[in-house]
């Protein structure tokens, strides 16, 4: 009885193992792709490369014209950085009021942002895309940054989750003791709401990083590209592709997902399951 | 500050407004003013460079008359949804009930199986894909080794979608944290009782499991088809913003950034986009209408 329960234990292991091996192939093939010649890439079967060599993380960082991925990097931490920042305090804000004061027109507002959750994006792609060039902001990080200051709705309504946790005891002994709803916030509910705020800077920041229609539609300078639209130019049809710079560069644009993933993984399953983003 | 001021301040209305402003202001812009917008350039011809033309609802009738292309688009998303939604939610559920046994080491498994979520939106990864499909990539490599001949994966209409659908269902991973987290409500003592009345591991995953979870199945399952519907990134790479071969990956994203970006077509991209509002609201009313069917809310 005992070995039949360790041969299961085994069984199990070895399966969850096995599915979990074939899950991350394709991105540890990526990464040592980036260190394979190009034709080691195109035919071989094996996943690690003959030798490691480097040579393709210096052709890459080359990157196109005289601009090199010194340039995409910068650019989209600049994006990233801006955005996350402007999402974390005002859907902060926003999640504040529908959360806890009682105002007038507030039933229709919340469900005017719930109904946004659902909004395919690209009916207002288009609009948004005219108005900004109307108003001269293509090529401009505007269109890219600005609306992550006016509250994203899938964030307020998991701080709001969250918010539901802070006992409104709370407010109420800080408002006996003489403080406003405007210093309840910034003394009790930001300080309290750390942990969703590290979540929507966690999330904010990969899915930022990741994007690629937008950037796609409003710059077309070169100069002013994030990594994801620079990483694409590799593949563009008008040159041979040189996979192992792309594979390169690849690798070094997850860097920064990989970091989260390993340093704040708790927040980012947390952040999931009492929200349920998507993939 | 006079009491008269101060007064307002403090009101409850003010302060409600004063906080949610971002968002009435985010809403107005970027979210009533154009869809107001993007309905009027639907009823005109516009291509950015002259004003527009209103041309009343022929871009409608082209759509549903007159361009065999959109049909199509449709034909292909749905497919792609409806297949990838379906294979993914089972994968997430099976792996999320393997995962919540006690066991060791269940945290790096579930980290593992979650990482293509993390990364699979990603540039890197959709130039990953179409490398490992290509003509002399690993999967035909395998069929290869396997005796099988090599597929044109991209070049066939038939076989171009399955490496994106493919692609979705190995993006399992968000979907199973949800699920896993919904597992951990479902009370022990439901098992244990099922298990004292003789019910085996099938019969409790279909008696309890499922019906305890469905809430959850709903959600993800709107959840998923939304982001099925609208995906692009994936598809404009891999087949390079075409949706070739012979439109088998024109996804109704791709076919409306093309009419307006790459046609200029702007008032017909608007149609379309509105068309696929519609599609997506019934859809999803659809699915909510028949959910008291199979979803069992608690204390029923």
């Amino acid at each position: 009885m005992r070995t039949h329960k360790i041969l299961h234990g085994i069984i199990y292991h070895a399966l969850i193992l096995t599915l979990g091996l074939v899950m991350i192939y394709p991105v540890v093939w990526m990464v040592m792709g980036s260190f394979k010649n190009n034709t080691e890439i195109l035919n071989g079967i094996a996943l690690f490369p003959a030798s490691f060599h480097m040579t393709n993380y210096v052709n890459g960082w080359k990157g196109f014209g005289r601009i090199t991925f010194a340039t995409f990097f910068a650019n989209s931490f600049y994006i990233t950085i801006l955005s996350t920042i402007g999402t974390t305090i005002s859907s902060a804000l926003v999640a504040y009021a529908f959360c806890r004061i009682p105002f007038k027109g507030k039933k229709i507002w919340f469900t005017c942002m719930l109904s946004t959750l659902m909004l395919p994006s690209q009916l207002v792609l288009i609009p948004q895309y005219i108005i900004f060039m109307k108003l001269h902001m293509i090529n401009t990080y505007v269109p890219l940054v600005l609306p992550h200051f006016l509250g994203q709705a899938f964030f307020i309504y998991m701080m709001m989750q969250f918010m539901e946790g802070i006992p409104k005891e709370l407010d109420e002994a800080a408002f006996i003791d003489g403080c406003s709803k405007y210093s309840i916030f910034t003394r009790i509910i930001f300080p309290l709401l750390s942990p969703a705020l590290i979540t929507t800077v966690i999330i904010q920041f990969y899915w930022k990083w990741d994007e690629f229609l937008q950037p796609l539609i409003y710059l077309n300078k070169p100069a002013k590209y994030p990594a994801s639209i620079a990483i694409k130019m590799f593949a563009d049809a008008s040159s041979t592709t040189d996979y192992g710079a792309m594979f390169a560069m690849s690798s070094l644009a997850l860097i920064p997902v990989f970091c989260i993933f390993l340093f704040f993984n708790r927040y980012l399953m947390e952040g999931i399951s009492t929200s349920g983003l998507k993939g | 500050m006079n009491q008269k001021g101060r007064r307002f301040l403090y009101n409850d209305n003010t302060v409600g407004y004063v906080f949610a402003m971002p968002f009435i202001v985010g809403f107005l812009c970027f979210t009533i003013i154009p869809m107001g917008v993007s309905l009027y350039f639907s009823f005109t011809k516009y291509n950015m460079l002259s004003h527009p033309v209103f041309v009343g609802v022929r871009n409608y009738i082209r759509i549903f008359t007159d361009d065999a292309r959109f049909p199509k688009s449709i034909r292909v998303t749905f497919f792609y949804v409806v297949v990838s939604v379906i294979l993914k939610l089972s994968f997430a559920l099976l792996v999320a009930v393997l995962l919540t046994r006690k066991a060791k080491f269940l945290g790096f498994y579930r980290s593992i199986y979650y990482l293509p979520s993390l990364v699979g939106g990603s540039v890197s990864v959709a130039l990953v894909w179409k490398q490992l499909f290509a003509t002399k990539g690993l999967f035909n490599n395998l069929r290869v080794a396997m005796g099988l001949s090599r597929l044109s994966w991209f070049g066939d209409p038939k076989l171009a979608i399955w490496p994106l659908i493919l692609m979705s269902v190995w993006q399992f991973g968000s979907s199973m944290i949800i699920f896993a987290a919904g597992l951990k409500q479902i009370p022990t003592t439901y098992y244990e009782a099922a298990t004292i009345d003789g019910a085996g591991a099938v019969r409790r995953f279909f008696s309890i499991t499922l019906p305890c979870l469905s809430p959850v199945i709903l959600f993800n399952l709107i959840m998923q088809m939304i982001t099925g519907f609208m995906s692009f990134t994936q598809v404009y790479i891999i087949s390079n913003g075409t949706g070739d071969p012979n439109d088998a990956t024109n996804f109704i994203a791709l076919y409306t950034y093309n009419q307006a970006f790459k046609y200029n077509d702007m008032g017909y991209a608007s149609a379309i986009a509105w068309v696929l509002l519609v599609i997506i609201s019934i859809v999803t009313y659809v699915l909510f209408r028949t959910s008291h069917h199979w979803v069992f809310y608690g204390n029923e």
